[in-house]
């Protein structure tokens, strides 16, 4: 019998997964250097989590989207890019890697290469609360697709809640849309408006951007205060805000009326294929697993390079640098001390947000017994609980026993929660199918 | 000081200690990870009947499947009997499987091939025929062995049962020859007798103890589709070519798809059979000859997604039976374990036994055939099991 690696579509030098700022910066620097490169994005267009919802939208600045559209387009006339392509699993045969992919229509393709650059991104890190399963509460990055511009957002009353310099692109960028938005609570705090999106964002020109939006917006910023609570019949009608002491302990709350939440607690970086392909892990500042990478965005495993938020979340600047970097270091060219030095800083700034937006563990007193941790299954914070006291000691075992994870979304949402709840840090996630696949596509690779 | 240690708390070890305790014995568990986080939290949770040929397995899983029953009714989990159904691609496969049915003893009907649909009316075209087992079931092994432990521990009047995780076996304390308790990463914990139930390392506590005991994994991978919204599989359904490969002895990979839709709405399609010691690379190659088998059963599976697989490492030994029993070479050491692909449904047949064995009453059935030192005498002994880095993470 001969294995499905066989059936090849095609065959390069580097295969990017991932058409964000470390991708794209990836898979140009590396074509430039005369390298056969495809690109593999799950998306119907470049840009990932930032610049892919802006692109076809005139009425907001996205800061840098120009420069990036620029870069996609030298990067679509020296190599292959393909779109609505979702990566299931990575295989080794020797010093050849193969990326199995599905398209749109469930056709499996499978693309051989030397070298793989994984450069995938991260996803939203909610936090549950009762409620949040309301039609009407939005993830930051789920806030950022509905400003395409399709009409839900203008004249909406949105509330913005969580951690961390990322509500306040999304705030802005809600307000610029016509939304009223009716403040943005920062469950952390200590440091003022003023310095906040500078040290945040890192770019002064951008973050002076932000603040002025929403000082013309008049968007209220309160920090040491959350949303604890959503409210509604049938979809949200008004958020509980509390004030919170250092560890996040409900001090005061109040009600506000509106019909729009945005929460977001940090992301998850997604590192499942380098999991898989055994790339050694580390946690980052704040406890998520990412990919250990050296100071050229080499992993621990041969040929397999990672760039951007899978080896630690620090922003679309550095990703791009990353990408850069891994980009000269795959051609073998070698990495210029400028770029190496830039990385390092801006690395350090990445850790300093964690150390200054932490989650803190006060949140898990916002829960009810009947509060969802997980969606998918409906598993509610009970029955969590309940697996704790038969024996369950980690996520794992809770998973096993309550079925948190086990759903549509493979604990993509819940995990980081349910590893809280656990006791436990979170662990390097175990996907071997890190894209849905249909049984059909995954039979027709059966060569028997 | 406890009567009976058990050593491991994946669906064999809670069922040793839940009998052992409803015998009246205070019992302590131990495993290095929480419960279930062994072979237990990989399996499929079929109690097959159907798949065993005449014999001392098939005598207990006929007891276990029975016990199954009434231990469900204490609560905590689900006990399904939804039958199973093998299917013949060819009337000489059907011939055959009927023959087996009619030695095994066990309730079966015999399918013409006009009337598998009426079992399953998904299943592909052309199929010959297949046999009917109403006996054959499903547990949810995990909350099974929780609840068992549970229940264990609730039994007034019995024994007491105590459930200790995150505590690591490292090696046994002595008496001249005699088995006294177990050295653990925590310290000591001495009792009356030992049981060996670490499933797949099972071999490696025996070792621990001095003695051999040729324990292997073997490994499986299990593919979970996206639940659907109506179930379109009622019972467990199987291929003829399942039966021999359970018995096979080649290292080579061997698939035969048990295809069944769970309460969770998703369907499970299990498992491969190869022997690569503790691997645990995701082979597409195996998924993708699990879903080309499960698709060939029910077409209709085509288009729907697979959102996860698992793998896990079968406990087995060369003749493909558990071991049950006091250990001669070491007084005061017993096993249970080495239930490759029937763990599950041989668990409380496994701790009943062995609860009768330890109080010195009759047995329910003769124990002789899964004695530990078999191997020593006749039966070449196997090379000892590969190291085990595997960590117990799988699903
Ligand atoms: C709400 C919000 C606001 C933000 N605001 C700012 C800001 O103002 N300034 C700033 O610097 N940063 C901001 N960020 C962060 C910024 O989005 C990230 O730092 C940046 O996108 C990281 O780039 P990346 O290339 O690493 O990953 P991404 O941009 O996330 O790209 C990863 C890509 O990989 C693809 N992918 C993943 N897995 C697979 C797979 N298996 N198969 C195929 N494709 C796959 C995804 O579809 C995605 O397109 C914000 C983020 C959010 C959520
Ligand atoms: C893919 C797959 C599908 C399967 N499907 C089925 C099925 O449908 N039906 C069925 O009946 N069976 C099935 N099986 C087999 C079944 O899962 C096993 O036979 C059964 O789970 C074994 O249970 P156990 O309690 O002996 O072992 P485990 O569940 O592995 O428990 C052993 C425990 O010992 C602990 N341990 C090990 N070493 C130490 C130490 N030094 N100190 C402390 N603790 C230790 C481990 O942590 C572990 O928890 C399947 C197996 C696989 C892999």
């Amino acid at each position: 019998m001969s294995a499905p690696d066989d059936r090849v579509s095609a065959a390069c030098d580097l295969v990017v997964v991932g058409g964000g700022p470390a991708g794209v910066a990836g898979a140009l620097t590396a074509a430039l250097r005369g390298l056969n490169v495809v690109l593999v994005d799950s998306g119907a267009r470049l840009g990932g989590q930032y610049f892919r919802h802006q692109a076809g939208a005139a009425h907001t600045a996205t800061p840098g989207l120009d420069r990036f559209l620029r870069q996609g387009r030298a990067l679509g006339e020296r190599a292959e890019v393909l779109l609505g392509h979702q990566v299931w699993t990575v295989t080794r045969d020797g010093d050849r890697l193969t990326v199995h992919c599905q398209t749109p229509d469930g056709r499996p393709v499978a693309i051989r290469c030397r070298d793989l650059l994984i450069a995938t991104g991260a996803h939203d890190r909610p936090l549950p609360f009762p409620g949040w399963d309301l039609p009407g509460v939005l993830t930051a990055g789920g806030a950022q697709a509905l400003l395409k511009g399709n009409g839900v957002v203008a004249g909406g009353r949105v509330v913005v809640g969580g951690t961390g310099p990322f509500l306040l692109p999304v705030a802005a960028g809600l307000a610029g849309a016509g939304a009223e938005v009716l403040g943005v609570f920062e469950a952390n705090g200590g440091l003022a408006l003023a310095r906040h999106p500078v040290l945040a964002l890192g770019k002064a020109g951008e973050a002076a951007g932000y603040g002025l939006a929403m000082a013309r917006h008049r968007v209220p910023y309160r920090t040491h205060q959350a949303v604890i609570a959503a409210h509604g019949e049938r979809e949200l009608e008004a958020v509980t805000v509390a004030r919170l002491d250092g560890d996040w302990n409900v001090l005061a709350t109040r009600e506000v009326a509106c019909d729009t939440l945005a929460v977001g607690y940090g992301f998850v970086p997604q590192i499942e294929l380098g999991v898989e392909l055994g790339c050694q892990t580390r946690p980052d500042a704040d406890g998520m697993p990412v990919l250990a990478v050296d100071g050229r965005q080499r992993t621990t495993v041969d040929g397999v390079w990672a760039a951007g938020e899978p080896t630690g979340v620090g922003g679309r600047h550095l990703a791009e640098l990353e990408g850069r970097i891994a980009g000269l270091a795959v051609a073998g060219a070698p990495v210029p001390g400028v770029l190496a030095r830039r990385r390092r800083r801006m690395r350090a700034f990445g850790e300093a947000l964690h150390h200054a937006y932490p989650v803190k563990p006060g949140w898990q007193s916002w829960l009810r017994d009947d509060t969802l941790v997980c969606r998918c299954e409906e598993v509610p914070v009970a029955r969590v609980r309940a697996a704790l006291a038969l024996g369950a000691t980690d996520a794992r075992s809770v998973k096993l026993l309550a079925r948190p994870g086990m759903g549509w979304c493979q604990g993509r949402v819940c995990g980081y929660a349910v590893a809280c709840l656990a006791g436990e840090r979170p662990r390097p996630p175990r996907r071997p199918i890190a894209q849905p696949i249909s049984l059909g596509a995954l039979a027709d690779l059966d060569t028997h | 000081m406890s009567d009976v240690i058990v050593i491991g708390a994946g669906v064999v070890g809670a069922a040793c200690a839940y009998y052992a305790a409803r015998a009246g014995l205070d019992v302590t568990v131990v495993d290095r990870g929480p419960v279930a986080g062994g072979t237990t939290g990989a399996g499929e949770g079929n109690v097959l009947v159907s798949d065993k040929e005449p014999g001392p397995e098939l005598d207990l899983a006929l007891l276990s499947n029975r016990l199954w029953g009434e231990l469900a009714a204490m609560g905590g989990f689900e006990y399904e009997p939804k039958g199973g159904l093998v299917v013949a691609e060819t009337d000489e496969v059907q011939k055959q499987l009927v023959e087996l049915a009619a030695e095994q003893g066990v309730e079966y009907a015999v399918v013409p091939g006009a009337d598998l649909r009426g079992y399953e009316p998904h299943l592909a075209e052309g199929l010959a025929g297949g046999v009917y087992y109403p006996q054959d079931a499903q547990v949810q092994p995990m909350l099974a062995a929780a609840h068992l432990l549970r229940h264990g521990a609730e039994s007034y009047g019995h024994g007491t049962l105590h459930l200790r995780t995150g505590v690591t076996v490292t090696g046994f304390t002595r008496s001249g020859e005699r088995v006294t308790g177990v050295r653990t990463d925590r310290g000591d914990i001495l009792g009356g007798a030992v049981i060996n139930a670490a499933g797949t390392w099972g071999g490696e506590i025996a070792r621990l103890a001095g003695v051999d005991l040729p324990v292997l994994p073997r490994r499986g991978f299990i593919l979970v589709t996206e639940p659907l919204r109506e179930p379109l599989i009622r019972h467990k359904v199987y291929t003829a070519a399942y039966v021999t490969n359970v018995a096979s002895d080649s290292a080579d990979l061997e698939t035969s798809a048990v295809v069944e839709g769970t309460p969770a709405g998703t369907v499970l399609i299990g498992a491969s059979r190869e022997r690569v010691g503790f691997d645990r690379t995701t082979s597409p190659r195996v998924l993708a000859r699990l879903a080309a088998q499960a698709v060939a059963l029910f077409p209709v599976l085509r288009e729907v997604r697979v959102i996860r697989s698992y793998c896990g490492f079968r406990p087995y030994c060369p003749d493909h039976l558990p071991v049950i029993g006091p250990d001669p070479r070491a007084p005061g050491l017993y096993h249970a374990c080495g239930h490759e692909g029937a763990g599950i449904g041989l668990a409380p047949a496994t701790g009943l036994v062995l609860s009768q064995l330890l109080t010195g009453a009759r047995p329910e059935l003769d124990p002789r055939p899964f004695r530990p030192d078999r191997f020593s005498s006749g039966t070449p002994v196997e090379p000892s099991p590969e190291s085990s880095r595997a960590t117990e993470e799988s699903a």
